[in-house]
């Protein structure tokens, strides 16, 4: 019978089976990070519990490290308490790899796996984060749990789980100049909401999406959660096969043919059953931007802040106009006046060599707007930093007026120092928009590194298609 | 985990669709190392009029009274009802050990994020999702009302409404077993212990470069 890559990795994984259809689900890789594992790993300890397999994890701090000034360390007692206490686990528990904090390649743990090779097609990956979709872009099964479910894989290597169901989303057309994956991803939100897809894996299909590096299709993938969606998932071709080989978990050489092989059979066979399926024409998406404080509050560049009043359910009109109020801004406004104050490009979804590429292309010889008061650059992890630096990139940065920083989640969630204050309007490539999530009070309006960049550059949220000509 | 078999309790009130992670527990209270301490953050950006930091006295802190929980009608709740996908965005269990200490033990609700409700029922908060219809009865009751008390029993799946209308929810049988008897998952995935050893190995044998 004709299966789905969704159904192909969860078949694999299965161990038992109960009589309502819940699985036991074997787990091969469990990425930890410093906030969602101490309790955990207290966990083990009082149940008198050993990690089931060292070799599974890979560990990193990222979320409450600071992105300049490391000679200080971390400042913040409590965070540095979080960073202190997942080095002694780890030292504990043992790991197939960790980068702690100030080391060489330390960094965001969904940028850092992928680019070692610790992220591979057919794996199931979690890890206490959400945007552990993200490596889905290697047709892995991988999503974000809870620390009680970090507790259980550390524990048993496994995971109780209900199968979800499939979804398609099929993107056919060339990308316009300036269009990139964030606007793909923004753009499916835009049509299917943020809980379009709950109950869902989603596999992203269609010939846009072969056209993807591996760095726009982990953007996409991380995005996935945005749509509800535990899970996003890209079959795997030559784009995929050729981003692997030579890194530093990859199967080895001696294997090297034989995982080829067992990869290329992990795409979705043709006439697969799908429960649902969405298609979307890749030449009507222009660059997005978010106006409000959801991932699907989000609009053309070209649009304008939407009126609440043509909302007929009541509930979503008072979302709107909460939205509205919280943003500071007025129904019909466009999006091309709104003035930003901040600019942060980085986070798990852009911090990757790609994205930096891009934004450097777009400000060398340009200088940030003399009203921005602040612009970050944060690379993803430190392998990102090295290749920026190598590529002369850090130096077209801190020409134009950004700061280079050390890698680290950053100003995406605000739990280290980089953060907004409250009325701060930040231009941000980061996944999440919600009120408060950069820093009490902040507002962010998401959109791609290259859209972030031209905003650097020219104060407002810009319409980049126009400003590369 | 605490059993759950029912719960009688006022309801509380949380009027809006998409209520996220970060606006039920935000990010600088996700630094304690702790399970606990996290209850009197909950909605803290919303809850409060200051800015809140972990190790506050929350006791003597500005309340927002145009947040609808905190009105005095409403304290002491144990079922909160709210809207459509609830619990969206980050996967910090956080969220559901502050709405826990809080004094919640049941979220009634038109829909949940999934991770969210995963992390719910692990920590023995049971979530009821009921429709929209419903869900607009009990605001406009509970609203008119002084107190408004409804029983969730989860043996029968039902929730009883003050007038005695008694409304049926689904939830899946093992994840029903598992509430009713606080049962601690790690202890039941030991019992296949073996199973998971052998298939392990056998993963192994398979896709070699798997074998850590």
């Amino acid at each position: 019978m004709p299966t789905t890559l969704y159904d192909k990795l969860w078949d694999s994984h299965v161990i038992a089976q109960g009589e309502c259809g819940e699985c036991l689900l074997y787990i091969d890789r469990h990425l930890i990070n410093e906030v969602t594992s101490p309790q955990a790993f207290d966990g083990l300890r009082e149940a008198k519990r050993q990690p089931w397999s060292r070799g599974s994890i890979i560990a990193t701090a990222d979320h409450n490290t600071p992105t300049s000034h490391w000679e200080r360390g971390i400042e913040d007692p409590m965070a540095r308490e979080q960073v202190e206490v997942l080095d002694q686990n780890i030292r504990e528990s043992g790991a197939l790899a960790y980068f702690p904090f100030k080391g060489a390649d330390q960094g965001i743990v969904h940028v850092v796996g992928p680019e070692l090779g610790a992220t591979q097609p057919g794996m199931t990956i979690v890890c206490g984060d959400s945007h552990t979709s993200t490596h889905g872009a290697f047709a892995a099964l991988a999503f974000g749990i809870g620390t009680s479910d970090v507790e259980h894989v550390l524990a048993t290597q496994t995971l109780v789980m209900q199968k979800s169901k499939n979804l398609a989303v099929v993107i056919n057309g060339d990308l316009h100049d300036g269009v990139y994956a964030k606007d793909l991803a923004l753009a499916i939100i835009c049509q299917i909401g943020t809980a379009g897809a709950t109950g869902y894996a989603i596999e992203f299909m269609g010939k846009t999406i072969s056209q993807l590096s591996m760095e726009g299709r982990m953007t996409l993938c991380n995005m996935a959660i945005e749509a509800g969606a535990r899970t996003g998932l890209v079959a795997v071709d030559d784009v995929t096969v050729d981003y692997l080989k030579g890194r530093r978990f990859s199967p080895p050489t001696e294997q090297w043919e034989t995982a080829v092989e067992y990869w290329q059979t992990l795409r979705s066979d043709d006439s697969a059953h799908f429960d649902r399926t969405v298609h979307i024409d890749a030449k009507h998406i222009k660059p997005m931007v978010t106006w409000g404080t959801s991932p699907e509050m989000v609009v053309g560049i070209q649009g304008k802040v939407p009126n609440p009043a043509q909302e007929q359910d009541l509930v979503k009109r008072s979302g709107l106009e909460r939205a509205l109020r919280y943003m500071a801004l007025t129904p019909g406004t466009p999006m091309r006046d709104i003035k930003i104050d901040k600019v942060f490009i980085g986070s798990c979804t852009n911090a990757r060599i790609e994205d930096l590429r891009i934004v450097a292309k777009l400000v060398e010889g340009k200088q940030v707007a003399s009203s921005i008061t602040q612009a970050l650059i944060v690379p993803g992890s430190g392998a990102v930093r090295r290749q920026a630096q190598a590529e002369g990139l850090d130096l077209i940065f801190t020409a134009a007026g950004f700061e280079w920083r050390e890698p680290g989640c950053s100003m995406c969630l605000g739990m280290n120092d980089d953060r907004l204050s409250p009325g701060e309007r930040c231009a941000s490539t980061s996944n999440r928009n919600f009120e408060g999530r950069q820093g009490m009070g902040g507002r962010s309006h998401l959109m791609s590194p290259a859209m972030a960049a031209a905003a650097a550059l020219s104060g407002y949220l810009t319409d980049i298609t126009e400003a590369s000509q | 985990m605490i059993p759950f078999v029912t719960e009688r309790g006022q309801v509380a009130l949380l009027d809006q669709n998409n209520v996220d992670t970060d606006a039920i527990l935000p990010k600088q209270f996700m630094k304690s190392i702790k399970r606990s301490g996290f209850g009197q953050f909950a909605f803290d950006e919303w809850r409060y009029l200051d800015a809140g930091e972990l190790g506050m006295d929350c006791s003597k802190r500005p309340l927002n009274p145009d947040f609808e929980p905190n009105q005095q009608k409403y304290q002491g709740a144990s079922i909160l009802v709210t809207r459509a996908n609830f619990g969206c965005g980050s996967s910090r269990e956080h969220a559901p050990w502050a709405l826990l200490e809080y004094g919640f033990r049941t979220i009634i609700a038109e829909s949940f994020a999934e991770i969210f409700r995963g992390n719910c029922l692990k920590n023995g908060i049971l979530t009821v999702t009921l429709d929209k219809s419903i869900i607009d009865q009990i605001f406009v009751e509970a609203r008119s009302a002084s107190h408004y008390y409804v029983c969730v029993d989860l043996e029968s799946g039902t929730v009883s409404l003050p007038d005695g209308v008694s409304i049926p929810f689904k939830i899946e049988p093992n994840v029903q077993e598992k509430l009713l008897n606080g049962w601690d998952d790690i202890e039941l995935t030991l019992k296949h212990a073996e199973k998971i050893r052998t298939f392990e190995a056998s993963r192994w044998q398979q896709l070699p470069w798997l074998a850590p």
